[in-house]
């Protein structure tokens, strides 16, 4: 009998195109999503070489990055931001890739887009020149990101040079309390297993507690793998995935729907299957989490206080915490809930589809954005933005003060004019808090979109279960 | 593209001594904007590297000499590189003058990157960059020395280390091969793979 198979091995080894003796792979992929930012140089150097685009059928590319999020009939006015996505739009003509323009509907963040469309389907292989790929897992695919020459080789070829990845497990079991969302769990799982604990794997999350998350919930969780440090995330295709899938535009129809859902079947992990690294948690003590420094692993639980350095032994830690404190203008021991915030953001690949923006108006009903604070909701794509529109949270959202925008990635990373001034702090639904990650100067709390909400309410980071009785 | 074969260098080595550097400080999203050029270098380590007001921050050890000038190898601490996907991240350690970075572990994206630019990564144990970093804060401009072909790296004190690297990367790196060539001779496997391998149903954006 063969040996007991994980999801993943199992994608890798229906994808592989051949194997080289010291164990090097080439790797079929089967969807590849372009955005303006990583892929200029790529189609260059295809012109450069007189190499064509082998499958544009299974290329789509979208401008999501430099995008404005306001005033978007008139030109842009930033020449640099213009420039990358003229260049797109020349790019995907000369080589006959399908494109989302930006007054396109289906326009929108590359990673919210794909599932959107039916395009991302378990068992297929995806990526991306953006590490957020990952979340295209959230349907048992395989989906990481890869920089600008890897994007090059997978429009010339379909296929790329990789070496597998270990296996990794983390099961959140049981029920969440109140309050708790997918975002808190993959803050906590960071927070347990560090930034670095999945690098060289590929992490399958499991357990109950991930089972009963919704697709748009699996995708939060996946989304952020990378911030564990891992390429790649992963959730076994169940009934909420094919109920997510079917129907969506790009999804196998009549038979070949048939067809593809007993192969989806036999993707999940087999009983027994092997895990290079076991992390296990338990979703009834995971309560609502806010990063407090400089890294995704910098995580506590929102009753929690800022670490006191003196108490760190490592040397090396110490001196990081250090930094993180200063950096963000924190005292050690102060309590996470006094800290006051200038910005709200809710977006993001990790939190810009429509549940996040349910999420954020359950709590803004009826109240108000603390004096002092911008709020922003900036919803991951036309076709999130349409249904919020039509449930009338856009409504709900500017009634309480919040600013309604464009589709885009804006201030997760700063590309457009969405960004921080230097000193000024966010209660962020993104995904990093890096050092000037949402503008030079800027400091970041990385939240979930119920307790972003919550920030914009109250002024200060806030337990939003103070909000939900 | 085709690269410069690499398969020796000695150079003076550059100790940063922070754990977690993400590719966001390596070359903040702002500088994505534009294309590769003659001033990329200025992107490196743009806001640790520099004030708000453009002068030089005296604290960061690129900012001084000798090895702002002659710094060619960079010693790093764990999980360099961490973070965004960004190979501008790689480019701008390039044209800088960089040529290889020591530490004891990688962001995965940033570490595969790193090769397709003829840029070496390389893993070294945790006290072996934290000696490297000493001896480099030491004797500012010290030396170390790459020897790709016998994957060893030698330190100021002379002392030899070993470091793992994959024969196919290694085949890549000391012939400057572009693995796009390398993958367009198996062509007619991709061909069959796609004949015989992939479901009907899958995919297709058309």
């Amino acid at each position: 009998m063969a040996s007991p198979r994980t999801l993943f091995d199992k994608i890798w080894q229906n994808h592989l195109v051949a194997t080289q003796e010291d164990g090097t792979c080439l790797i079929y992929i089967d969807l590849h999503l372009v955005h303006e930012v990583t892929s200029p140089q790529a189609f260059e150097g295809l012109r450069a070489a007189g190499r064509g685009l082998r499958r544009p059928d299974k290329t789509l590319a979208v401008a999501d990055h430099n995008v404005p999020t306001i005033n978007r009939t008139g030109r842009i006015e930033n020449d640099e931001s213009r420039i990358q996505i003229e260049t797109l739009e020349k790019n995907v003509k000369d080589f006959g890739v399908p494109y989302y323009g930006i007054d396109d509907i289906r326009q929108g963040i590359v990673h919210i887009i794909g599932p959107e469309q039916g395009l991302t389907q378990p068992g297929m292989t995806v990526v991306c020149g953006d590490s957020h790929t990952a979340t295209h897992g959230a349907f048992g695919g395989l989906a990481f990101g890869i920089g600008t020459s890897e994007v090059e080789h997978v429009m010339a070829t379909q296929t790329l040079i990789q070496r597998p990845a270990k296996n990794m497990r983390v099961t959140v079991n049981g029920k969440p309390p109140l309050g708790t969302t997918a975002k808190d769990f993959i803050l906590a799982i960071i927070g347990k297993v560090g930034t670095a604990g999945g690098t060289g794997h590929v992490i399958e999350f499991a357990g109950e507690a991930i089972r009963d998350l919704s697709m748009e919930g699996r995708m939060t969780v996946c989304n952020m793998a990378i911030e564990a440090g891992a390429r790649a995330g992963m959730v076994a295709p169940d009934e909420t995935t094919y109920e997510y899938l079917k129907g969506r535009p790009h999804a196998p129809k009549g038979a070949a729907w048939e067809a593809a859902l007993t192969y989806w079947k036999t993707l999940p992990s087999d009983d027994g299957a092997a895990y290079d690294k076991e992390i296990v948690l338990d979703a009834a003590e995971i309560i609502p989490f806010v990063t407090w420094g400089t890294s995704p692993q910098d995580a506590l639980p929102i009753t929690g206080v800022v670490p006191d350095p003196a108490s760190i032994s490592d040397e090396g830690v110490r001196a990081a915490v250090e930094r993180s404190i200063e950096y963000m203008d924190l005292k050690a021991g102060q309590k996470l809930t006094d800290i006051k915030v200038d910005i709200v953001f809710v977006g993001s690949c990790t939190n810009g589809r429509i549940e996040d923006i349910r999420a954020a108006a359950a709590v803004a009903k009826g109240r108000k954005v603390a004096d002092g604070v911008r709020a922003l909701i900036v919803p991951g794509s036309g076709l999130v933005k349409e249904p919020a529109e039509q449930e009338g949270l856009d409504q709900i959202l500017l009634d309480a003060g919040f600013e309604w925008r464009e589709p885009g990635c804006s201030m997760c990373l700063a590309m457009n004019d969405d960004k921080l001034r230097p000193g000024e702090r966010s209660a962020s639904t993104s995904n990093r808090n890096f050092e000037g990650r949402q503008g030079p100067g800027g400091r970041t709390h990385l939240v979930s979109p119920a307790m972003a909400a919550a920030a914009a309410i109250t002024g200060h980071l806030a337990d939003v279960r103070d909000f939900l009785t | 593209m085709p690269q410069t074969p690499f398969t020796a260098l000695t150079a003076a080595g550059v100790p940063l001594d922070s754990a977690n550097v993400d590719t966001d400080q390596v070359i903040p999203a702002r500088f994505l904007k534009y294309p590769r050029s003659d001033t990329s270098w200025t992107f490196l380590f743009h806001d640790l590297r520099l004030r708000p007001d453009g002068s030089e921050n005296p604290d960061f050890i690129l900012s001084n000499e000798p090895y702002k000038s002659k710094g060619r190898i960079l010693v790093a601490d764990r999980n360099f590189g961490c973070g965004s996907s960004r190979e501008s991240a790689v480019y701008a350690l390039q044209d800088w003058g960089f040529r290889a970075v020591i530490a004891p572990s990688f962001g995965d994206i940033f570490f595969n990157n790193s090769f397709k630019n003829g840029f070496l990564p390389i893993r070294l144990r945790t006290e072996v960059c934290n000696a490297l970093r000493q001896d480099l804060h030491d004797a500012p401009g010290a030396e170390i020395a790459i020897d790709v072909e016998a994957q060893t790296v030698t330190g100021p004190d002379g002392v030899a280390h070993s470091f793992e690297l994959d024969d196919f990367r290694k085949y890549c790196l000391t012939r400057g091969l572009d693995d796009i060539d390398f993958t367009l001779e198996q062509t007619r496997k991709i061909d069959a793979f796609e004949r015989d391998n992939r479901p009907s149903w899958l995919g297709h954006n058309a």
